[in-house]
Order: C-alpha cells, then sequence, then structure tokens
C-alpha cells in the first residue's frame, strides 16, 4: 500500500493544474471542468487521509462534496448556457458584466 | 424696603404701540397710527408720572420695583426680567417718555408726507420702548438689553429712508461703531461676573453689586469701568467712536431730536451715573471720563464752528454736550451730570425740531449758506429755536446755565483745572456757534433761493405745539436746581441723591465767580459770532481766508473720519478680503472641504481600475489571498 503523501502529492499536483486551468484558459467550460478537478483533488486527499488515519469522516465529506458539486455543476452548466445564448461566446475575456 | 408697582405698564404701553403699528400700521391709516404712535408714548409717560408721584410719597432711598418673569437660573446665577424706579430712573423715565411724547407728536405734521409713517412710528416706539427698558432695568443685563435695543433702532431710523444708499451707509456705520463699544460693555459685565463670582456672588443686579462691590479689587474695578466706559463711548458718541453721531443726521429729523435728546445718547451717561458705586472705587477710571469728557467736548465744539450743514452744527454741539455730562459724572457730580442730561434733553430736543421745523418750511434744504432772514417767515420756530439757544449756551435763567455753572464749578472745586478750563472754553466756543447758527438762519440778508423763498412757511400747529411746550421746559427745567443757598437750593441733587450719592468737593470756591466766568467767556463767543455773522457777514469769508489751514481742518472735522478710514476701514476690509476671506476662507476652509471631496474622487479614479470585471483576475486575487493566509499559519507553525 503506497504511504498517504503519495496520494497528498497526487492530489496537490491535480490541484494546482486546477488552479491553472481556472486562472489561465479563457473558455468558460475548461475554467469549469478545471474548478471540478480541484473539488475532486481534494476529494482525494479527503480519501486517502480518511484511510490513514482509519476514520469515515474524510469518506463522509467527499460524499457531501460530490453531491454538492454535482448540484453547482447543474447550476453552472446553466448560468454558462444562458450567457452563450446571450452573447454567443464562451469566452471569459468578453465576459466583463461585473466591470465598473 | 421696596413697594411694589406695575412698572410693566411703563413699557407694556410702548409695546402695545410697537405691534399695532407693525402689524395693522399699513391698514388702519395714518390717523389712526399718529394717535397711537403717540398716545402710547404719552400713556408710558402718565404711568411714568404715577410712579414718581408715589415714588415722592416714600421716604428718601427706597424704591419702586416689579419683577416681571425670572429669566436666567444658571445654578446660583439668577436674573429676572426686573424693573426698579428709583430717584435716577425716575428722572429717565420722565425725560425719555416725556420729550419722546413731544417727539412723536411732532413727527405726525413732519412725516404728514412720507408714505412710510407706520413703519416710521413703529421704529420710534420700539426705539422709546428701548430706552425704558434700558433705564428701567434693574439688572447689567436687562440694561443691556436695552443698550442693544437702542443701537439697533438708530441703525433702523438713520437709514430710515434706505433707498439713498449713503443714507443706508451711515446706518450701517452708526451700528457698526456701536457695535466696538458694546463689546467694550460685554467684557465690562463679563468681568464684573467673573471678579464677583470668584468671590462667592452671583449677580448682577444693581442692588446687590452696590453692596458687593467692596469684594472687586481696585485693578478690576478699574478695568471693569474703562471697558463699561468703552461701550459708553461707544452710545454717547465720545471720542474715539463719536463718528457715527454726525453722519447720523440723515435720518427724518425727529429722529435725530429721538436720538440726542431723550434716548440712545445718553445711555451711557445714565450707565455710568447708575454704576457710581462701581465707578467712586476707581479713581483712575474716572479721571479717564472725565478727561475724555472733557477733550470731546472742547474737540467737537471747535467742529461745530464751521460746519455749514444746520443739522450737523446740532450734532456736533450734542457731542461737545455730552461731553459736559461726562466731565460731570467723572469728576464724581453724577446728579450734576444728570441734571444737564435733563436740561439738554429738553433744549436739544427743541434745538433738532426746530431745526426740523426749518427744513421742513424750507422744502428739504439743510445748508445754512442758503438760509438767512427766516425770522420772518417761521416766528414761532425763530422764538422757540432762540429760547433754546439761549438755554445751551447757557445764559441765567434758561436751564442749560444752571447745568452747566454746576458742572463747571463741581469740575472747579473737585480740582480738575484742565477739565475745567477745557469746559470754560467750551462754553465761549458754544456761545459762536449757537448764535452763529441762529443768525444765519434766522438774521441777516435772505440767501434763499427764489424757488424756495417762495414756499418758506412756518410748520403745523403739530409741530409748533411741542415747540413752545419744550421752550417753557428749556427755560423752566433748569430752576429744579438753583445754586445752594437761593430759594429751594438744589432740590434736584437732593432728589437724586440716595441713587448716585453726592458731590464731595476738594475745596469751596465762591459759585458766583465761577458763574461769572462762564457767562462771560459765553459772552465773548456771543460778541464774535454777532461781528461775523450778523454785523459784518463777510468777515468770516476773510478769516476763514486768512487761517485756510486751520479752517479746512475744522471744515473737515480734523479729517477724523479720513484718519480712521486709512488707519481702521481700509486695514480691516484688506484683513477681511485678501486674509480671511481669500487666505482663509477660500484656500484654507474651502481647500480643506474641497480637498476631501478630490481626494475621494481622485482614489477612486485609481483604484476603481482594479474591478476588470474579469472574473480570473479576482479568482487570481483570491489565490494569491488564500496563498498568503497559509503561508502565514504556516510560517507560525514552522516558527
Amino acid at each position: 500500500m503506497a504511504p498517504p503523501s503519495y496520494f497528498m502529492g497526487l492530489s496537490a499536483i491535480l490541484f494546482c493544474i486546477g488552479v491553472a486551468g481556472v486562472l489561465l484558459r479563457r473558455n468558460i467550460i475548461i475554467i469549469f471542468m478545471s474548478i471540478e478537478l480541484m473539488l475532486n483533488a481534494v476529494n482525494l486527499a479527503f480519501v486517502a487521509l480518511s484511510r490513514a488515519w482509519g476514520s469515515v469522516d474524510g469518506q463522509a465529506i467527499v460524499f457531501f462534496v460530490m453531491t454538492v458539486a454535482a448540484a453547482e455543476a447543474a447550476v453552472g452548466l446553466g448560468i454558462i448556457l444562458s450567457i452563450y445564448r446571450n452573447r454567443e461566446t464562451v469566452n471569459a475575456d468578453e465576459i466583463n458584466l461585473m466591470r465598473w | 424696603m421696596v413697594a411694589t408697582f406695575p412698572l410693566g405698564l411703563i413699557l407694556l404701553f410702548p409695546a402695545l404701540g410697537l405691534i399695532f403699528n407693525l402689524f395693522l400700521g399699513r391698514r388702519v391709516g395714518r390717523a389712526a397710527v399718529n394717535t397711537v404712535g403717540s398716545g402710547v408714548i404719552g400713556a408710558a409717560f402718565v404711568v411714568g408720572v404715577i410712579a414718581f408721584v408715589q415714588l415722592l410719597s416714600m421716604p428718601a432711598g427706597e424704591a419702586l420695583s416689579s419683577t416681571l418673569w425670572p429669566w436666567i437660573e444658571a445654578g446660583s446665577f439668577k436674573i429676572d426680567v426686573a424693573l426698579r424706579f428709583d430717584a435716577l430712573t425716575a428722572v429717565m423715565v420722565l425725560v425719555v417718555s416725556g420729550v419722546g411724547t413731544l417727539i412723536h407728536i411732532y413727527s405726525t405734521g413732519y412725516m404728514a408726507e412720507d408714505e412710510d409713517y407706520a413703519r416710521f412710528f413703529t421704529y420710534m416706539n420700539l426705539f422709546v420702548l428701548s430706552m425704558l427698558t434700558l433705564v428701567l432695568a434693574d439688572n447689567v443685563l436687562l440694561m443691556f438689553v436695552g443698550w442693544e435695543g437702542v443701537g439697533l433702532c438708530s441703525y433702523l431710523l438713520i437709514s430710515f429712508w434706505y433707498t439713498n444708499s449713503q443714507f443706508a451707509y451711515n446706518g450701517r456705520k452708526a451700528f457698526i461703531v456701536n457695535r466696538i463699544g458694546d463689546a467694550g460693555f460685554v467684557l465690562g459685565m463679563l468681568t464684573i461676573v467673573w471678579a464677583l463670582s470668584s468671590r462667592g456672588v452671583w449677580t448682577l443686579n444693581f442692588v446687590e453689586l452696590h453692596r458687593n462691590i467692596g469684594l472687586i479689587a481696585p485693578a478690576t474695578a478699574t478695568l471693569i469701568g474703562v471697558l463699561l466706559f468703552i461701550g459708553a463711548t461707544g452710545k454717547s458718541a465720545q471720542i474715539p467712536l463719536y463718528v457715527w453721531l454726525p453722519d447720523a443726521m440723515v435720518g427724518p429729523t425727529p429722529v435725530s431730536a429721538l436720538i440726542h435728546a431723550a434716548t440712545m445718547v445718553t445711555a451711557g451717561v445714565y450707565m455710568i451715573a447708575r454704576l457710581h458705586f462701581l465707578y467712586e472705587v476707581t479713581p483712575e477710571a474716572m479721571e479717564l471720563v472725565a478727561m475724555v469728557g472733557g477733550v470731546t467736548c472742547f474737540f467737537a465744539a471747535t467742529i461745530a464752528i464751521t460746519q455749514p450743514d444746520i443739522k450737523r452744527v446740532l450734532a456736533y454741539s450734542t457731542i461737545s454736550q455730552l461731553g459736559y455730562m461726562f466731565v460731570a459724572v467723572g469728576v464724581g457730580a453724577f446728579s450734576a451730570g444728570i441734571f444737564h442730561l435733563m436740561t439738554h434733553a429738553f433744549f436739544k430736543a427743541l434745538l433738532f425740531l426746530c431745526a426740523g421745523s426749518v427744513i421742513h418750511g424750507m422744502s428739504g434744504e439743510q445748508d445754512m449758506n442758503k438760509m438767512g432772514g427766516l425770522a420772518k417767515k417761521m416766528p414761532i420756530t425763530c422764538v422757540t429755536m432762540w429760547i433754546a439757544t439761549l438755554a445751551i449756551t447757557a445764559i441765567p435763567p434758561f436751564a442749560g446755565f444752571f447745568s452747566k455753572d454746576l458742572i463747571l464749578s463741581d469740575a472747579y472745586t473737585s480740582g480738575h483745572w484742565f477739565v475745567d478750563l477745557l469746559g470754560l472754553v467750551t462754553a465761549g466756543l458754544t456761545g459762536l456757534y449757537m448764535f452763529r447758527l441762529m443768525f444765519m438762519t434766522f438774521h441777516g440778508i435772505s440767501r434763499v433761493d427764489e424757488k424756495a423763498a417762495h414756499h418758506v412757511h412756518e410748520s403745523p400747529r403739530a409741530m409748533t405745539i411741542p415747540l413752545m411746550v419744550l421752550a417753557v421746559l428749556s427755560v423752566v427745567g433748569g430752576w429744579v436746581g438753583l445754586p445752594d443757598g437761593i430759594a429751594w437750593g438744589n432740590a434736584f441733587a437732593r432728589f437724586l441723591t440716595p441713587a448716585v450719592g453726592i458731590f464731595k468737593p476738594s475745596f469751596g470756591a465762591s459759585e458766583l465767580m465761577l458763574s461769572a466766568e462762564s457767562v462771560s467767556t459765553t459772552l465773548i463767543g456771543v460778541a464774535i459770532a454777532y461781528i461775523f455773522y450778523l454785523r459784518s457777514p463777510g468777515l468770516a469769508t476773510v478769516m476763514a481766508w486768512r487761517v485756510k489751514a486751520l479752517y479746512q481742518l475744522l471744515l473737515e472735522k480734523y479729517y477724523i473720519d479720513q484718519i480712521y478710514d486709512v488707519l481702521v476701514s481700509r486695514p480691516l476690509f484688506f484683513i477681511a478680503q485678501y486674509v480671511l476671506f481669500r487666505g482663509i476662507d477660500h484656500y484654507t476652509i474651502d481647500g480643506v472641504v474641497d480637498g476631501a471631496g478630490l481626494t475621494v474622487e481622485a482614489g477612486g479614479e485609481t483604484v476603481r481600475r482594479v474591478e476588470t470585471g474579469n472574473v480570473q483576475h479576482y479568482a487570481l486575487v483570491y489565490l494569491l489571498g488564500a496563498v498568503a493566509i497559509a503561508a502565514f499559519y504556516l510560517y507560525r507553525v514552522l516558527r
């Protein structure tokens, strides 16, 4: 059985890839996928630590995260869809409604 | 022991007249305004007489009093709106309301053609009301209310014909000059409270002050005396604050009479007599009062000699006569000062009303160079004005003789020989300028314009009757204060003694000698006036040309107005414009306010660029924040 630090390392790498994707990519769909990646990186860390410490708390939280993520995905995709319908684009640079 | 009497009535009547004229005056018409306006002052006079009779029936030293309502209560400091009627107040109330009534009656004739009669009588009533408040007050603060009231009314009445910007300017000048004096009065009043409160006494009541005057250190008393005297110089037109009074002549003539005779200018003299106990403990302040009075007396008389405007001559003569009163109170002869105040009220009111009658008859002309020979056209005015002239120049047995003579002899016997000398010389100058005025106006050849000459007429009955009443008073008014030893002697001084104390001469002197001195100086002045202005009228012009520099100096009133303009007005305007307005207000205060706004605006302009609207920028900042927080905790853990 691989030691927990391996899992943690993988989790950190996945999280950083997610962060980079959110910050650098322009396509909202990709940004959205990157967010999912970050969430799942965290899930991986939870599960790994849950097993390492012999506790189910981490696994329980992972279920919550997955449910919330599912709901968030539904809402998020809905928003993206409606933005696309309105503005004919999914490029984050062109969506600046929050500008002053 | 103090008896109660509804003294409030004396104030109530003018107040009712004021309210009536203010709110209804324009609607009820001229006759009603005239009746009410004069009637209420007459009613106040009647109440005053009743109070006076009751005062006479009481033992000497007692007073009528009446507390209207409590005014200020702060801890142990308590001031009521309370009135007190003692001998001094009695004299003042009778003079103010009596002469005031006559002036009001006269005004009904004088203002007969003025559209704004309701406003005029409103102000006049307020004027008398303020003055009565001033003299009836039983404490310094209520007195100050009246003090300010007459200042306000003088402003309102001097600039009565406000459409003339020069008149309005003169009104403001009077108000501002008075304000300077009032600042002194307020400081004096506060110093009294400060000095007494540190000894545990909180009061401004005259009786209480008198009782506790010993608690005030002599140096402090001097300070108070000087500060209050500054107030008096403003209100009573003494050097250096007299400049407003000659300019006050632009008001309607009855106003001049009211300001100069019955009210306002006498306030300063009254105030010092009222606070005689304070001045008695401070010889230094007394000395100052006497000296300023003496110098003013002489100084104003010299200016009066050259002025061509009939009212201006009288204005300077008022300043000069007030100087006599200050000499009297300054040397400790308080009752003599009040005596002169009373006789002066009679003859100066008469002089002004006569001058008004002349101006009225001459259709507004005030320049004596354009008068002359009016005696035949205006006999009543001429005769009554002659009586007033004899009174002011102190020819026995007219009223002014007794009071002025008393002042001069008191000044002499108290050891103020220099002030006495000034007074004596002024007596001669008075004879000169008054007879000059009479000769130039009523006698000699007529210099009246052809056009104006046609209109010259004697004034209506409403104007001449007050003249006659005042003429009688100008004759007999002085007889209440005969020199001691003749008939009833100085009954006036005996009556006033409980209120203002008694004059204590340093040494005795022959009263007859002193009288002879002053009368003979006066006669010299009269003789000069006769030679220059009646016998050979060209001589005055020749003389004026010979001593051109001196003549010009006097004609231009010693250039005092110009000097004040350069020394006071201009620097003040400069400071106001460039330091206070530009420097303080415009740059500093506005700068701070505008600066606050500009800073916020510029700051917003700068930081708004952070809000790009791009979600990824927000996310980056969010990440950096999260990293920073994580780093912080990590650092703490590892350390």
